[in-house]
């Protein structure tokens, strides 16, 4: 009994405010009659056949949402694999780490979206670039925080371990890459909201194609309502996006919970 | 990972479960930031292959410094070490430890058993024989129904045995540890000294124990090495003729074992007060002359 209280609790916890706010919205716009501003009704109606037309294969989901997505998880996933493979490299040499240190608080300080006139001189307007500043764009937070992680494992674990004389392979998944992953699920998380900040605007630029590319077309055309469900789209994509990463990165750091509540000395 | 071709995959020793370690004028000096502390003078002394020797001395003393030394984990500012004729410049194959901050040196993120399992399964220790390993050892310290816990769920106590556990479970031709019962109630303690003697007596393992319990010290070793206070050389080796045989109750009520425990007492307490050879040590009760009986 108490088990689906607690359930109904958190639903209610959950959806409680995204509830009252479109009800809000909803509410206030409903008889408006400003052209920027139309009603939420309007907005809801056209949703259905502005992304999810007749043969789904045309729609504008397959056409310009599905492309903006796998720009940003090839980006993404890109990211990810130089940033912790860079971070180990450079959060387990203090030669490396003092070697580097310099250039990348220079790249950091760069906001990424600058780089997109920068590199559409290199490599156009195609998808190369846009995967290219998705994945220039979401590495810092990854590579960064990997180099805490790295550094931060204790050292007596780092002992037991070549006591015991694991090898480069079981150090770096035994040990390494475990002891650092709360680091970097955290620069994961920081990077995929960066990521599809750069999804959009690499396609703002300029662009065939994709989610942000049909909000600018919608919105120069004046239709207000279809940027409006756009915009719409992108949060519900944006929050599935996290979802999945909350379930993934909950079952990698299964111990660390437990682990750090016994630190702290609470039960 | 960074142990080159010395001891490396040779066989230690002609003796059939332990190796034989020696260590020839250690020094030791950290140096790092601020002032170089010189934690270890200068030690000599040996251990023969299957030997239980048991380290004890003032906190402080170095106890910890010399075992890390030994285990190749801390390279020597001069001076030997070397197992079985080979010298120790990384962890050497065959050889186990139990650190003295047993509660870190557990993966948090592995189980109690999984802990235990993976220096086996980087051994290449079959599946099956590693599954019998990790439950005969995990039985053997009282911890099998806790096997699927992970280790931060577990006492203090707890945690101190299954790194032991995992040691042990090593099947190691060398065993170190450091104050490996700090953490343990009397009665477990106990317990665990009879494991230690049961095991090195089965395995013919070379064990190297360093305590702070002058007690256990006497109980466990077949010799008591005595450490001055740092810088640290050899007070004293003291031969412990108590036999092989050892019972709690029995072996600690011997006249022996208390002529020993007075005189090693006596000589930590000389030690802390900054005596650095036995010749200047002032000792009420002379170690060659036994008490007699009653005193
Ligand atoms: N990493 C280090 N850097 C500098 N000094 C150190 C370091 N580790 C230990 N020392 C010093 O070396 C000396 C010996 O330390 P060690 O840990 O070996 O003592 P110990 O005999 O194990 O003590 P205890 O019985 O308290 O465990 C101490 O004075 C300590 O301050
Ligand atoms: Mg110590």
């Amino acid at each position: 009994m108490t088990g689906v209280l607690r359930v109904l609790r958190s639903v209610l916890l959950t959806l409680g405010l995204p509830a009252v706010i479109l009800l809000a919205w909803w509410f206030t716009s409903a008889g408006s009659t400003t052209f920027y501003n139309p009603p939420l009704s309007a907005i809801l109606g056209t949703f259905r056949e502005t992304w999810f037309s007749a043969p789904l294969g045309e729609s504008r989901l397959a056409v310009d949402v599905v492309p903006s997505v796998l720009r940003l998880l090839a980006g993404y996933g890109i990211a990810l694999v130089a940033g912790i493979a860079l971070g180990v490299a450079i959060g387990s040499s203090r030669a490396l780490r003092a070697f580097a240190e310099p250039v990348l608080e220079f790249f950091r300080a760069i906001p990424p979206p600058v780089l997109v006139p920068v590199l559409m001189l290199f490599l156009g307007i195609g998808d190369t670039m846009k995967i290219v500043v998705i994945a220039i764009g979401c590495l810092w937070p990854v590579l960064l925080n990997t180099v805490e992680g790295v550094r931060g494992l204790d050292p007596v674990l780092r002992d037991t371990a070549r006591a015991y004389r694991l090898g480069l392979v079981a150090t770096l998944r035994h040990l390494v890459l475990r002891g650092a992953s709360p680091q970097i699920v955290t620069g994961a998380r920081q990077a995929l909201s960066i990521g599809i900040i750069l999804m959009v605007i690499s396609e703002m630029f300029a662009a065939k194609d994709g989610l942000g590319f049909s909000i600018v077309q919608f919105q120069r055309g004046f239709a207000i309502p279809e940027m409006w469900s756009g915009v719409i789209l992108l949060g519900v994509v944006g929050v599935l996006l996290s979802l999945v990463f909350r379930a993934v990165s909950h079952a990698v750091l299964r111990w660390y919970l437990g682990y750090r509540q016994s630190q702290h000395g609470g039960a | 990972m960074s142990s080159p071709a010395n001891v490396a995959d040779r066989p230690v020793d002609d003796h059939p479960g332990g190796a034989r370690l020696e260590v020839r004028n250690l020094r030791k000096v950290y140096t790092g930031r601020g002032e170089p502390v010189e934690a270890v003078a200068d030690l000599t002394f040996e251990v023969r292959p299957g030997e239980l020797v048991c380290v004890v001395g003032p906190s402080g003393a170095g106890k910890t410094t010399l075992l890390r030394c030994l285990a190749g984990l801390l390279p020597a500012t001069s001076g030997d070490v070397s197992l079985g004729g080979a010298p120790i410049t990384g962890p050497p194959p065959g050889m186990a430890v139990v650190l003295q901050e047993y509660g870190r040196s557990l993966f948090p993120w592995m189980s109690v058993a999984q802990n235990v399992e993976l220096p086996l399964k980087e051994k290449r220790v079959p599946k099956a024989r590693r599954a019998e390993l990790v439950d005969e050892t995990l039985a053997a310290v009282g911890l099998a129904d806790v096997a699927g816990s992970y280790p931060w769920q577990l006492s203090g106590g707890m945690q101190q045995r299954v790194a032991i556990a995992r040691a042990v479970a090593y099947e190691p031709q060398v065993l170190l540890m450091d104050e490996p019962f700090a953490a343990v109630d009397a009665q477990t303690r106990f317990e665990l000294e009879d494991l230690v003697r049961t095991l090195w007596k089965r395995l013919g393992i070379t064990v190297v124990f360093v305590t702070h319990d002058i007690d256990e010290a006497i109980y466990l070793g077949e010799r008591v090495l005595v450490l001055s206070a740092r810088p640290t050389v050899v007070l004293e080796d003291v031969a412990v003729g108590l036999g092989a045989d050892r019972d709690q109750l029995e072996t600690r009520g011997d006249a022996e074992f208390a002529r020993l425990r007075t005189h090693v007492y006596e000589l930590v307490q000389q030690a802390k007060q900054g005596v650095r050879s036995l010749a200047d040590a002032h000792l009420t009760h002379p170690a060659d002359t036994p008490p007699r009986a009653g005193a």
